[in-house]
């Protein structure tokens, strides 16, 4: 797409990838003769099936947005957004959408929580407490399936609110800035806890995030975007293999991947 | 995290009547409601007996300090004794039973049919700015005119038979339960239906997963304040025409019988009849809240 060359030995092959084609995203002015806000303009991206891609740019830059199109919630101006080959363009059971804050619902437990996307889809209550169980498993919440949220630390919340996202086995993962809250060695922890997880689903992950050690230590590839309008300024490839651990990842390369995030990143503010 | 020692948001609204009806007693026994609401109800009670006797007392202790000092004639204000000599007589020889039931059967009526439609209409308010703007004039209006006005013109219209109240308790009970319904859904989490809306929730999904359980603090409180003036709706509707209630019983007795332990005895009637049905949806709420 769009010039760039595809993924090797990957693309088109695995299920699970997402083309985002020029979109362009303008929200209506507040009042009447502002100019609109536009969020996205000219973004395009290839993520390809089983990849993972870390979204970093400056506050505003439409990231958030983006992954709204992505999650089929808000409606491109212009451009399309297709999963496999079909366009996106409202909420899909093959997309899962984790926010930045856990949002489970205060008034049930963490099972009903991740039961609830089953719930809505109209599963049985025995193939639900069947997934249920996997998914307990998988974020490892088996001990805390009966506390309500308030109950929960922050972390449990936000791998309760991931188990939901995950509960319909969706080809495509979308992380919206999710371990922002969390202290420095949870969100290490947590964000190799995703990589096993994705070992496990083979599930394409699209993490927006503000952190460039999180986006160099989860990433394939890292997208930098540019100041609003928000589109791809830059990508960073990280030549680590996974299954990736922190040892692994070896100072020489993080340091020249970061360095080069950095020096896109720094694009002066008066460009946009 | 602390643990069970913190709980879901509607406490702010459930305290103050459990402040009220037991001074804060068993707090602790609350938290895990889930299971055991009705028992735990009954515990708190239970722990609360002491503080409620004593105000009792002292309430006693006041009526008869005003008698005495005040030099009131039993015409006035009647000893306790004697209205609840007259309210134990008056129940036994079965004088009271019939009116109480009469007044029971406008109340509970009126209260759901008041609820029902508040319910409905407060949802429908919620949902468009539209409606609201053209129904809410009348619904005001409606509100605004003093229900002690619009009873004579009922009982014109609908007869003195139950009809009458049952529509008089309705009225009184639909506002603030239609209020507290359409405040209720409308501050809903915009990010819990953004959630929905990403999980595929059909409009109905998102009625009963999120928006009534989320409002459901509001609305019981709602239901609360509906429930004690249907009780009032009753009484004032059977004033302005009927031959039997509790609200006709305080008429007869003061008016023609010169009974007045027995008109004393009638209000206290209908003041437990009140505190029983704002019981019953306070132990409704706990179920439903546990439940959640």
């Amino acid at each position: 797409m769009s010039g760039r060359p595809p993924i090797p030995d990957q693309a088109g092959s695995r299920p699970g990838r997402l083309v985002a084609e020029d979109l362009r995203v303008a929200f209506r002015p507040p009042s009447r003769g502002a100019t609109p806000t536009v969020a996205l303009d000219g973004l395009s991206l290839d993520v390809a099936g089983g990849e993972i891609v870390a979204l970093i740019g400056p506050n505003g830059c439409g990231k958030s947005t983006f992954l709204r199109v992505a999650a089929g919630l808000l409606a491109a101006e212009r451009g399309r957004i297709t999963l496999d080959g079909r366009p996106i363009t409202a909420p899909d059971d093959r997309i899962g959408l984790v926010f930045q804050e856990p949002r489970l619902l205060p008034w049930r437990t963490a099972a009903r929580n991740i039961t609830y996307p089953l719930e809505l889809a109209g599963w049985s209550p025995e193939r639900r407490a069947v997934r249920l169980a996997e998914m307990l498993h998988i974020v490892g919440l088996e001990a805390a399936a009966e506390l309500r949220p308030v109950q929960m630390s922050g972390g449990m919340q936000q791998r309760a609110s991931i188990a939901r996202a995950l509960a319909l086995s969706p080809a495509v993962l979308l992380l919206d800035e999710p371990f922002s809250s969390l202290d420095a060695l949870t969100r290490e922890r947590f964000n190799l806890e995703l990589l096993r997880l994705q070992e496990r689903t083979a599930t394409t992950i699209v993490i927006v995030t503000h952190s460039i050690p999180e986006a160099i230590l989860v990433a394939d590839r890292v997208i930098v975007m540019s100041p609003r309008p928000g589109r791809v300024a830059a990508e960073v490839r990280i030549d680590a293999p996974r299954p990736r651990s922190v040892e692994m990842l070896d100072e020489a390369l993080v340091s020249r991947a970061a360095a080069d995030i950095r020096a896109h990143l720094e694009i002066p503010e008066h460009v946009a | 995290m602390s643990g069970r020692s913190t709980r879901y948001a509607p406490d702010p609204i459930l305290d103050p009547s459990t402040g009220t009806v037991v001074a804060g007693a068993g707090n602790a026994a609350d938290r895990d409601g889930a299971r055991f609401g009705a028992r735990l109800a009954l515990a708190r009670n239970v722990g609360g007996v002491g503080p409620v006797v004593a105000a009792f007392i002292a309430f006693v202790a006041i009526w008869k300090i005003a008698i005495a000092v005040g030099d009131l004639k039993p015409f006035v204000l009647p000893s306790p004794e004697a209205v609840a000599a007259r309210f134990i007589g008056a129940w036994a020889d079965g004088t009271m039973a019939p009116h109480a039931w009469t007044t029971v059967v406008e109340v509970l009526l009126g209260f759901a049919a008041g609820a029902s439609a508040g319910l409905a209409v407060g949802w429908l308010l919620a949902r468009s700015r539209l409606i609201e703007r053209l129904a809410s004039p009348y619904l005001v209006a409606a509100q605004a005119v003093p229900i002690l006005a619009l009873a004579p013109l009922l009982a014109l219209w609908f007869g003195p038979g139950l009809l009458a109240k049952v529509i008089i308790c309705a009225l009184i009970v639909f506002f603030p339960v239609a209020i507290a319904t359409m405040v209720g859904i409308r501050s809903v989490d915009r990010r819990l239906l953004e959630l929905a809306a990403s999980l595929r929730a059909t409009r109905r999904q998102v009625l009963t997963s999120i928006e009534i359980p989320a409002a459901l603090p509001a609305i019981l409180g709602g239901l609360r304040v509906g429930v004690t003036l249907a009780v009032v709706g009753a009484i004032v509707g059977e004033w302005a025409g009927a031959d039997k209630g509790l609200g006709v019983l305080v008429n007869l007795a003061r008016g023609s019988l010169f009974d007045y332990p027995l008109m004393f005895a009638t209000l206290v009637t209908i003041a437990l009849l009140g505190i029983a049905c704002y019981s019953l949806v306070v132990l409704a709420e706990r179920r439903l809240v546990g439940v959640r």
